[in-house]
């Protein structure tokens, strides 16, 4: 479903993805951990399409699809999505109003007042939020857990086939992460896949990954089950660096 | 004589034997420019008192004297002798629907306004009324002893009343555009709310819509006695095309003791006018004012709708939106002046500025001795939409007295990149997404409008911000 070669990405001339490679099938979900700095939040926002990155080399196909062309909103409608680390604050705009927009702009057909109402209800619920929550200002004086969770409610209404999760887990507590991993978890199924961008382990115990990969100094070394996870816990990104380096990818 | 009878049957008698007096031929060769006998031919020909001929006549002196003044918007490009004051020539009378420029008529198409409307507000239409609302209305209101007329009408039924208020809150000679309106004034409503009369429906001078109304020169007079309770809603939203390039209205508000109005405009006067407005309400005891105003259209706006707070206990709230798109200058604010104990007010300015646009905030707050316990507080929020784009601000702060409380915040922000992306990444384009942060930044005034306006003035500035209004 997604298919990343040799992604070379710049910004303002520093190098940060030193060819990273990638394929993330249809139903599946990878994860990708890596230390400060190793260039994962970049490669989530190359991914969605942010103009501050070069990308100097490579290419990234969804669906067959070249992605690189395309502004963000037409890969949001291609059904891409990212769970931001740091979601902007957008003051005025409910979550309700916003929320509504923006369905309807990732659909085919739009939705009736009433149908929406009832699916933000239904999502809120499954993220066990206040449906008062709808009527505050998008991300304006939330705290970082209602943030988050605001971001997983938003990928349950919008109802994208790739979903990048970047770092959605720091910050939260034992209980906002459990309802993250349900929301993540709900998606679940042949036409979705995710890719989890994280720096601990903690979050794979509730969402379980098919795939991990670590990330050091801008590329993939190394890929692995579930159990190259609890490895890195265990040993830490040191262990891996000395492993496996800054080799070329196997 | 049979002769006569039938040339008089077939109503050619004028044709045949020339105009009948100095009035008629006035009038059928409309003449630029401004002079003592042309504000004499108006009055005459509204059959006006001879009180306001001389208000007419006095006002003009004022109008000549003064200069242009410098401080504001640019008005250089003003000239006085170039403009029609009373009748437009046949020909322009004559306009037809095809004359319109294409944006016009494209706004009209996306804000889904009826065809006779259209042609009201892009000058080649006569008269519209809507006719069932109207009507069933104005019964109620009758019922109620609300009076709510054109100002002419204001002026023949109710004489003693209108001369009581007319020019005291804003008189002749306080600026020079007050002065002009003054003596060419024609078209606006007058209403008069009975005391404790609360009345429901926004008053809207829309239902009486028609091409001499929506002049240059309106004035507006609103008495809102003891315990009364308005809301009026000037114009309305769509964009208003003439080839007038000078609109100056006046509009006097008076709350007696424990009244409230409030008045909601919508300004969108096309690209190549100069929109010179004063605006001025008088709050006594326990009265209350509210202006929301919003500025879309026009080359030049200059407007500061402005309270008086004369009796204790006494608020003013003055809530303004201005949209400033390229070559447009938006000089927009308010005036408080707070001349008894315990009184409070608030103003809210909210302006937006894109490419060549220029949005200036100008705002007054004074406070006299003796206003002991007032409490004030000043908002003015600027956004700019690119980097082009400018605003100033000019607050003007008098206060006279210790015992009192102010606050005043300013900010100006951008649109972010990251902003944008964040709304772009949930499938909005780049101009949805603007439209939506724009749409955000003005919320706390499209709030305070009836839910309608509120839906057409985001629509509106949307549709500036794409370009496609002219």
């Amino acid at each position: 479903m997604l298919r990343i070669e040799n992604l070379h990405v710049e910004v303002d001339g520093n190098e940060i993805v030193k060819g990273l490679e990638l394929e993330v099938g249809r139903g599946e979900i990878h994860a990708i951990m890596g230390p400060n700095g190793s260039g994962k939040s970049t490669l989530a926002n190359v991914l969605m399409g942010h103009p501050r990155y070069d990308i100097t080399e490579g290419s990234v196909t969804f669906e067959g699809e070249d992605v690189l062309e395309l502004e963000p909103d037409e890969r949001a409608k291609m059904g891409i999505f990212l769970a931001f680390q740091y979601p902007s604050e957008v003051p005025g705009v409910s979550v309700a109003n916003f929320l509504r927009t923006a369905v309807n702009s990732v659909r085919e057909e739009e939705l009736s007042p009433m149908e929406m109402y009832k699916l933000l209800q239904e999502k809120m619920a499954v993220m066990r939020m206040d449906p008062k929550f709808a009527e505050r200002y998008l991300n304006e004086g939330f705290s970082g857990g209602e943030k988050k969770r605001n971001e997983i409610l938003q990928m349950l209404m919008l109802e994208p086939k790739l979903a990048i999760l970047d770092e959605t887990d720091s910050g939260l507590d034992i209980d906002a992460l459990q309802v993250v991993a349900r929301g993540v978890n709900e998606m679940r199924g042949p036409e979705f896949s995710a890719v989890l961008i994280t720096h601990y382990q903690r979050i794979l115990r509730y969402i379980e990954p098919d795939r991990v990969h670590v990330m050091l100094d801008g590329r993939l070394v190394t890929s692995g089950g579930k159990e190259l996870a609890e490895a890195l816990e265990e040993r830490g990104y040191d262990w891996v660096r000395q492993e496996f380096g800054a080799g070329a990818q196997s | 004589m049979p002769e006569d009878k039938t040339i008089q049957q077939l109503g050619l008698d004028e044709y045949k034997f020339g105009f009948r007096d100095p009035e008629e031929y006035f009038f059928k060769t409309p003449r630029k420019g401004l002079d003592p006998e042309i504000v004499a031919m108006i009055s005459k020909h509204k059959n006006e008192p001879e009180w306001m001929l001389e208000f007419r006549l006095n006002a003009l002196e004022a109008f000549m004297e003064r200069p242009t003044p410098t401080w504001g918007g640019d008005l250089s490009g003003l000239n006085f002798d170039d403009i029609y004051y009373y009748i437009r020539p046949m020909e322009n009378q004559g306009r037809s629907w095809d004359d319109v420029p294409s944006d016009i008529k494209n706004t009209f198409d996306k804000l889904g306004i009826p065809q006779a409307e259209r042609e009201i507000l892009a000058g080649v239409g006569a008269q519209y009324e809507s006719e069932v609302v109207y009507h069933s209305l104005k019964e109620e209101w009758e019922n109620q002893g609300v009076v709510f007329l054109d100002m002419d009408g204001g002026l023949r039924e109710h004489e003693d009343l209108v001369r009581e208020y007319f020019g005291t809150i804003i008189p002749p000679d306080d600026n020079k555009f007050a002065a002009l309106n003054s003596a060419v004034w024609s078209g606006g409503s007058f209403v008069y709310i009975p005391p404790g009369v609360h009345v429901d429906i926004p008053l809207q001078a829309y239902f009486r819509i028609n091409a001499e109304n929506m002049g240059q020169f309106e004035r507006t007079l609103i008495i809102a006695d003891e315990g009364a309770y308005v809301h009026y809603i000037e114009g309305c939203t769509a964009p208003t095309y003439t080839t007038n390039s000078l609109h100056s209205a006046v509009v006097e508000l008076v709350a007696k003791p424990t009244a409230r109005i409030r008045y909601s405009t919508i300004q969108n006067w096309s690209h190549n006018t100069y929109n010179l407005v004063t605006k001025r309400a008088v709050a006594y005891e326990n009265a209350t004012v509210e202006w929301v105003d919003g500025n879309l259209g026009s080359k030049l706006t200059m407007k500061y709708p402005a309270v008086y707070l004369m009796g204790e206990g006494a608020r003013g709230e003055i809530l303004s939106v201005a949209y400033a798109g390229d070559g447009q200058h938006q000089d927009a604010g308010g005036k408080v002046v707070h001349a008894a104990p315990n009184t409070s007010s608030r103003i809210t300015s909210k302006s937006i500025s894109k490419g060549t646009g220029r949005s200036t905030y100008r705002g007054l707050l004074k406070v006299h001795e003796g206003a002991e316990g007032s409490k004030s507080r000043v908002e003015c929020d600027a956004l700019l939409l690119d980097e082009k784009a400018r605003t100033d601000t000019y607050p003007y702060i008098e206060i006279e007295e210790k015992k009192v409380t102010t606050e005043h915040e300013a900010t100006v922000s951008k649109v972010g990149e990251d902003q944008l992306f964040y709304l772009m990444s949930r499938g909005l384009s780049e101009e949805e997404a603007m439209a939506m942060v724009v749409n955000g930044f003005i919320e706390p005034i499209a709030k305070e409008l009836p839910l309608e306006y509120a839906i057409e003035l985001n629509r509106l500035i949307q549709l500036e911000m794409e370009g496609s209004v002219g």
